[in-house]
């Protein structure tokens, strides 16, 4: 068999999916359904669309015909949509599909059209694992290589002139001898690392971490696609800021005041000691609800970007989620000092539908 | 033949032979050894692996796969309704399971030779087929590959809607009447020559004549009777291209092949049990095998709670039948005695229970099957129970073991083998060639959604709007689809479309 028949048709499947999920994007951007889905490389995506439509009969079936122990009156154990008959169809299930998270990014990337990012100038050079490709005059003899050797000893029987076409008997002397040898190759590598803040003061509620949560889940699948190695961190603030694990992000409810500052100033702290921008391509990413503590403190966050948070990073993005008690001022504020600064974006997410808008302005700009 | 192992070989040659000195009686079987992965991707194409392209196959192995691989189901046995007959064999099976696998695979073999319901298949549905994938490939070249698979994927949404009895019945001979009625003629009121004119004055008849005229085309319906073969009527008479009948054609070729395999799904797999058990049990199994064989063998028949095993039920159906048949619990004498104590301890020697599962192998289908043999004593030893949601609980509960009610609803859950009955009644509704569907309510309401994707899939093959006529929570409900909207409307429940015909009933 060369080409299996089941292979095209599973290709064709494979393609077919990939179309469904284009189409319905924003639909599970939106739903946040797949993030709770997500294993460590692959997301199962329901697709009901996928299957084809027939007449057939709905769930208020009137039952069906179960086998086993149990009195009138008891509950049957494990059923959700009886259907007690052996039919074919019986208890079909939503599909559901893998997809890795690689294929994801891609999708995202073309429904977006964001463009690939282009580091910053700067590689890391990684020696990626060798392969024995190379070959070497000297090794193990495990390591011997036939046919290199045996070329060899006819090149030299030739030139030499004691090779016979008659009786072409060919004897490697150790000169002769080849062997495989590993080989190395550079790979440039480019790191990068994403620097999550988030605002909870009092006035970021449920719905808003989870647009928060859904909108970072995006940019880590774009990014991880973009780099290979990235680094993930994540800050929370209220009047003053902390380091949290992932969990504690997405899942902690601070109340009181709120001074942006203090976020930036560890953001910075980490920018410094961490992932300094000869190295790293940086991207900072700060959500909130608009509200900052005074003035004064929104004057120092614009004084703290100009000056040394925006030279070290690739981009600061800024994503203001509408909430019933923020007054959206600190956005204005930005947009007002950083009028015509490529390296600031920042933009609004009215609701969950907002999201793809959002991240589109983020990772638009391929910087 | 095949690719077995010596060692597999002799099994076989036992097997056959065993099964034949049993009376089973089948076309000659070759057995194929395949891995895992190869019979993952037969069994996508249905046993067939020369089938047509199309993405639905590629879907199916990716679940197969799958569920394989994380250990969830793994396929023992794959055999093709064809003579001669192919089986395919795992090959990391355990000998003690290649040798029930053949028992069980002369079971299936002798009942598709045997069953009445076969009796019009093709025996050559592997050349068949593979001619169905060389033409579908070309027409693919031709017209384009999606163009084809869109038609493909439009007729697998309707290929549920076929008369499984119509191999067997001639419906329609084509004629719609078997008379002209009198011709009919504009009544003149009589008048002397001289004041004819006047009396009835020749606009007034040719306007009458036209309106009778119009009356009589109305009359004639179209289909005549009610089609329930509604992928016959769409192939003759919905507007396709010549390689959009072949492939319609083709296709519904091929669902009434695979139709009597839903048919007799129990009995087909019971009697497959049946028989190896009896092979294995007897004579296949060394001493040493029993505990592999008895663990295989319950994992097959092992039910769940709120689902029917077809293997469970098919065997224990048909060892009842044997036994009741050797101990005489037949007849009128039998049927009539409504003591329970007598009738657990009837026992007149008549031997004839071998004949009789043979004799209802051949002429039953599952639902005459069901019908027929299930007794209240079968119901309370096999402790069959009728569930369903409890209004106030909104619980799926246990609502009776009644053996009346839990053969009412099996016979109901197999009614046309599961699926929904729906007939062509109008093909020229409201005089504009649209489409008008009637689904024959049986007590379980349709998926609208999924009923609402499909009219739009009828409608890519009419072209005209197309309407389907159903029942919910017993109110009539009117579905369409006019090629921009689809919608829903309440309407009085026409019996059997009545409503629509004017006139008409619908068939058996």
């Amino acid at each position: 068999m060369s080409v299996r028949r089941i292979d095209q048709d599973h290709t064709r499947f494979r393609q077919i999916v990939r179309g469904k999920i284009k189409q319905n994007l924003r639909r599970f951007v939106s739903a946040g359904e797949l993030i709770g889905k997500q294993g460590q490389k692959y997301v199962s995506i329901p697709l009901p669309q996928i299957s084809l439509p027939k007449f057939r009969y709905g769930d208020n079936k009137k039952g069906g015909v179960g086998q086993g122990e149990g009195e009138e009156g008891q509950p049957v154990p494990g059923q959700g949509d009886g259907q007690g008959q052996a039919g074919e169809d019986a208890g079909k299930h939503v599909l559901e599909v893998d997809v890795s998270l690689e294929d994801l990014a891609k999708i995202l990337g073309e429904e977006l059209e964001l463009p690939s990012i282009e580091p910053r100038g700067k590689k890391n050079i990684r020696a990626g694992a060798g392969r024995f490709t190379g070959i070497a005059r000297s090794g193990p003899l495990s390591l011997r290589h036939f046919k290199r050797t045996f070329r060899e000893a006819l090149k030299r029987q030739i030139a030499s002139g004691t090779y016979d076409p008659e009786r072409p008997i060919i004897v490697p002397i150790r000169d002769d001898l080849r062997f495989r040898a590993l080989q190395t190759r550079q790979v440039p590598q480019a790191a990068a690392a994403v620097i999550y803040m988030m605002d909870v003061s009092g006035s970021m509620g449920r719905e808003q971490k989870e647009i928060v949560r859904i909108e970072a889940f995006w940019i880590d699948t774009w990014l991880r696609h973009q780099y290979k190695n990235l680094e993930v961190v994540y800050i929370v603030h209220d009047a003053v800021a902390h380091l949290v694990d992932q969990h504690t992000f997405f899942h902690l409810r601070e109340s009181g005041g709120t001074k942006i500052s203090s976020a930036y100033e560890l953001c910075l702290q980490l920018m410094r000691d961490k992932y300094p921008a000869a190295e790293w391509n940086v991207y900072p990413f700060h959500f909130s609800d608009g509200d900052n503590w005074s003035s004064r403190d929104t004057e120092r966050c614009v004084d703290l970007l100009r000056s040394s948070l925006l030279p070290a990073c690739n981009q600061f993005c800024y994503g203001q989620v509408k909430s019933a008690y923020g007054s959206g001022q600190f956005k204005k504020d930005l947009d007002a000092a950083f009028r015509g600064e490529e390296k600031v974006v920042t933009s609004d997410i009215p609701d969950r539908d907002g999201i793809l808008q959002s991240i589109k302005a983020f990772l638009g700009k391929g910087r | 033949m095949g690719n077995l192992t010596p060692e597999l070989a002799t099994i076989r040659d036992e097997t056959r032979d065993l099964a034949k000195s049993y009376g089973l009686d089948f076309y000659e079987v070759i057995y194929e050894l395949v891995d895992h992965d190869e019979l993952n991707m037969v069994a996508s194409y249905g046993g067939f692996p020369t089938r047509y392209p199309h993405w639905r196959f590629g879907m199916e192995y990716e679940q197969l796969s799958k569920s394989y691989a994380w250990g969830l189901s793994k396929i023992y046995e794959l055999v093709i309704n064809n003579d001669p007959c192919y089986a395919y064999l795992m090959r990391s099976n355990s000998i003690t399971e290649q040798k029930l696998v053949m028992a069980h695979v002369y079971g299936h073999c002798d009942f598709f030779k045997n069953n009445a319901w076969f009796a019009n298949t093709s025996r050559k549905m592997m050349d068949v087929l593979a001619n169905h994938g060389a033409r579908i490939r070309r027409y693919m070249d031709r017209h384009g590959v999606e163009r084809v698979e869109n038609f493909i994927d439009l007729v697998h949404s309707l290929d549920n809607l076929i008369d499984p009895y119509s191999p067997f019945i001639k419906r329609d001979d084509g004629r719609r009447a078997t008379e002209e009625p009198a011709a009919r003629e504009v009544k003149k009121i009589a008048a002397k020559d001289y004041m004819d004119r006047y009396i009835n004055p020749p606009e007034f008849i040719a306007r009458e004549r036209e309106k009778m005229q119009q009356e009589q085309k109305q009359a004639r319906q179209f289909p005549p009777k009610p089609v329930r073969d509604v992928l016959k009527f769409v192939l003759e008479h919905a507007p396709l291209e010549l390689w959009q009948q072949d492939v319609l054609a083709m296709l519904r070729e091929e669902a009434y092949y695979f139709a009597p395999q839903g048919m007799t799904k129990i009995m087909n797999e019971g009697w497959a049990v049946f028989w190896h058990s009896q092979l294995m049990t007897r004579h296949l199994c060394e001493a040493s095998e029993i505990v592999q064989y008895c663990d295989t063998h319950a994992g097959t028949l092992a039910t769940g709670p709120g689902q029917i095993n077809p293997y469970k039920m098919g065997v224990e159906l048909f060892r009842d039948i044997e036994q009741r048949w050797n101990l005489g619990r037949f007849g009128a004498e039998f049927q009539a005695c409504d003591d329970p104590e007598r009738r657990r301890h009837w026992r007149v020697e008549t031997n004839l229970g071998r004949e009789k599962v043979f004799e209802v192998r051949r002429i039953y289908n599952d639902v005459t099957f069901i019908d027929e043999f299930i007794t209240p004593e079968f119901a309370e030893d096999q402790k069959l129970y009728v569930y369903g949601r409890n209004p106030n609980t909104g619980q799926i509960e246990i609502i009776d073991r009644d053996w009346r009610k839990v053969k009412e609803q099996l016979l109901a859950a197999l009614t046309n083998f599961g699926n929904p009955i729906i007939r062509v009644v109008d093909a020229n509704h409201r005089n504009r060639g649209e489409l008008y569907l009637v689904h024959d309510w049986a007590g379980a309401d349709l998926q609208f959604e999924h009923a609402q994707l499909t009219l739009q899939n009828l409608f890519a093959l009419w072209q005209r709007p197309v309407h389907i006529e159903t029942l919910e929570g017993g109110k009539g409900r009117l579905l369409s689809f006019d090629g921009e909207s689809a919608s829903m409307k309440e309407i009085t429940p026409s019996q059997g479309g009545a409503v629509a015909l004017g006139q008409g009933t619908p068939d058996a």
